[in-house]
């Protein structure tokens, strides 16, 4: 597995080199050139002070939008009402473009830490909901039965066999709604006003330094990618599927 | 159909939270369906949508193109999956809106800008998912038809591809909702053209019922573009149901 | 004749769909012993068996247990599930046990008759062990501990078998019976296996299919002293399993 883990790495930046030194445009900076700049800037600081911008609203968007959003879901699995007025809305959000609605955020909110919040909670909400929503309707009917058979009671019920089934699947909704807050960050970074990583990002651009422009991208993808991964790792140590 | 009597609740609703004037932004339900009445018609629309489903097609063409065989190569050779497997998991979960500024930089503000945007939206879905249709293909089947006789060619088309259908239509799905997504961010960002640029005008000059208006529409598009390809996927459901 | 301790009187059932699965079905169940319904796919008889139990309703007639009208389930009742029904989240202990922790009782106290049951089943040792990490007949045995550990003087088993493989379900059914010898339950069991029907029953109901009804009561005269392999070739074994085909195979 290692071996094939270098290669693919090796394949990548391989061609990436290739690619930037390739005269199509000056904007793409070779894997070398962007990766001596990415260690400029994790030395002079600035890509540290944007991760910790940046980072606010993310992490406050998913906590409140997980906290919430599991709740909302699991509402919506146990009652037949809620299900009924929300799910249509939710199957449509999931669907949405709902980066359309950023910039009127930024017209209510203006243009600080309100508005980026909201965004990441908009991205994320749909997903955390409607996986806490199917953990709990997807509860295998068998043993509900099982629970019933031996006279358990409708909360026991709940407690002992929806929930806990449910876990999984609310874990799983977290780990996507951390992948939506990432891009929703992304976006309200860099349509309200650049903070953060969207500033740098926009900075380097406007000042022509493609290689730490590319860094600062190639940093934020590389952030989410390892996170979703640990995340993921520690979601199947918790669910092994039997 | 209990669906839509919940939707009727939340434009009854909407037509409420309007009237009252809860809120500045909120324009009546009635006003918005009466505003994008009006704009569908105008050339400015039209130009916008235009450009848009252009950009939305070209970029799900070239995904669905590079995307469905690159998940087949994934599936049935054996390197190309090792190799390319990290890379594609990776970006399926990626913040891809982070890599518009460098198109921007390097392909330009325009069109092509948006189109390769939809492409990097969709394509990674569609590869992964593939690949999983692929992998998963009913192995009695190939083996059938390999005991018939059956070329390289005839396995892929008559057995493997259709076998992983149902999959490779999901994919397709959730690359055309992520379709959209590419069209409208991408084109925000760029913000010059299309349906982004008629988002920020609206928003800009607070004409909230046009600019509900073009949410309402463009979240009916994404909407029934996913709905039809759901469509299609029920259909196919039913005959690989048998696996 | 032993008493009847579950009397089903004039009992149907039909789906949401408008199809009628029983139809006037009159049975009784003596105590003590193991009584099977038999049939083929689709005669009504899991139906049947979870209308007994309390998880299903009927349309018509009464299920009187114990002297008393079934409105739903109760602790003189126990189930064992066809796919086992186990917690997978769960060891091996804790879903023995659960029958009784859904009564409230002590942890301790529970899990002291849950692992006597866990021995008597042959699954001592893998108390901590995870449905996962269980062959298919192991689970099950987990299945039938769970309903002896609450104690039910009536155990209803739903093809408890049918999911594992013929040689493990040839040993079941020897250690089922076994233990039924030794603890005085009275057992429902719901198979579409002849020779198990056979092998197991005091008293065979035969189902005719839909609208399910009873077509035939079979005893089988069968000695349950002898040794397995004695009984499988024993007349009166070879005897009812004919008589039961003859008169199954009009329906197949």
């Amino acid at each position: 597995m290692r071996g094939w883990q270098l290669a693919s790495f090796g394949l990548f930046f391989g061609l990436w080199e290739l690619a930037g030194r390739w005269p199509i445009s000056a904007a793409f900076p070779p894997f070398s050139t962007t990766f001596l700049a990415l260690l400029e800037m994790l030395r002079d600081g600035s890509l540290g002070k944007a991760y910790l911008i940046t980072a606010q609203p993310l992490l406050l968007g998913v906590a409140l939008c997980g906290l919430a959003g599991i709740a909302f879901g699991i509402g919506m699995g146990l009652s037949r009402t809620v299900e009924w007025l929300s799910l249509p809305i939710f199957i449509i959000l999931q669907a949405a473009p709902m980066a359309a609605i950023i910039p009127l955020l930024t017209y209510m909110y203006g243009i600080g830490l309100t508005s980026k919040v909201l965004a990441v909670i908009m991205l994320a909400a749909p997903v955390i909901v409607m996986n806490s929503y199917k953990g709990i309707r997807n509860t295998p009917p068998s043993l509900l039965q099982m629970c019933r058979s031996f006279q358990g009671s409708r909360r026991q019920e709940v407690v002992k066999i929806v929930l806990p089934h449910a876990a999984a699947l609310i874990f799983t909704g977290l780990r996507l709604g951390l992948a939506m807050g990432f891009i929703g960050i992304v976006i309200a970074e860099l349509l309200i006003t650049p903070t953060g990583i969207g500033d740098l990002i926009t900075y380097h651009s406007s000042v022509a330094d493609y290689p730490k422009m590319f860094a600062t991208i190639a940093s934020i993808v590389a952030v989410a990618a390892i996170s979703l991964h640990l995340l993921e790792r520690l979601e199947r140590r918790l669910f092994p599927s039997g | 159909m209990k669906m839509i009597l919940s939707l009727i609740v939340w434009f009854v609703l909407w037509e409420i939270v309007g009237q009252a004037k809860l809120s500045s932004i909120v324009p009546p339900f009635s006003a918005v369906i009466e505003a994008a009445i009006e704009i569908v018609p105008t050339d400015k629309f039209r130009n916008a949508a235009i450009i848009s489903l252009r950009s939305f097609g070209l970029g799900m063409g070239l995904a669905l193109a590079v995307g469905i065989p690159l998940g087949v190569a994934m599936a049935r050779v054996k390197g190309v999956g090792r190799l390319l497997g990290m890379w594609v998991n990776i970006f399926v979960s990626a913040p891809i809106s982070a890599l518009v500024p460098i198109l921007m930089a390097v392909v330009g503000i325009g069109e092509t800008t948006v189109v390769v945007t939809v492409f990097l939206f969709a394509v990674f879905v569609i590869t992964l998912d593939t690949q999983v249709g692929i992998t998963h293909a009913d192995r009695s089947l190939v083996e059938m038809a390999r005991s018939f006789g059956a070329t390289r060619q005839q396995l892929y088309t008559k057995v493997l591809v259709l076998s992983a259908l149902p999959e490779i239509l999901a994919g397709v799905r959730l690359g055309a909702i992520r379709g959209v997504k590419g069209v409208v961010i991408g084109q925000l960002l760029v913000a010059i053209i299309g349906v982004g640029e008629l988002f920020e005008l609206y928003s800009n000059h607070f004409l909230m019922e046009e600019f509900w208006a073009l949410v309402v529409i463009v979240f009916l598009f994404a909407f029934a573009v996913s709905e039809a390809i759901a469509a299609l996927e029920r259909r196919v459901e039913y005959y690989a149901a048998s696996r | 004749m032993d008493e009847a301790i579950v009397e089903v009187k004039g009992v149907g059932k039909t789906y949401d769909n408008g199809v009628e699965a029983l139809r006037d079905v009159n049975l009784a169940f003596p105590k003590g012993r193991l009584s099977t319904l038999l049939g083929p796919s689709g005669c009504g008889k899991t139906t049947l068996l979870k209308i007994i139990a309390g998880l299903l309703p009927s349309n018509a007639g009464e299920v009187w247990v114990k002297g008393r009208k079934v409105e739903g389930p109760g602790p003189e009742r126990a189930f064992v599930f066809q796919d086992f029904a186990l917690l997978p989240w769960a060891d091996v202990l804790r879903n023995v046990a659960f029958g009784l922790e859904l009564r409230g009782v002590a942890r301790p106290e529970r899990e002291k008759v849950a692992r006597n049951y866990i021995e008597e089943v042959g699954l001592k040792g893998f108390e901590h062990r995870h449905p996962s990490q269980l062959s298919g007949g192991m689970r099950q045995r987990v299945g039938l501990a769970r309903a002896l550990t609450v104690d039910a003087d009536i155990i209803l088993m739903d093809e408890p078998f049918s999911s594992v493989d013929e040689q493990t379900r040839r040993k079941f059914q020897e250690d089922l019976l076994d233990l039924l010898r030794h603890h005085q339950k009275t057992v429902i069991f719901v198979t579409h296996s002849i020779e198990e029907a056979a092998y197991l029953s005091d008293q065979i109901a035969l189902l005719s299919p839909r609208p399910g009804t009873v077509s035939k009561i079979v005893r089988p005269a069968v000695d349950h002293s002898r040794s397995p392999d004695e009984i499988r070739r024993d007349r009166g074994y070879l005897d009812t399993v004919d008589e039961i085909w003859s008169i199954l195979r009009k329906y197949v």
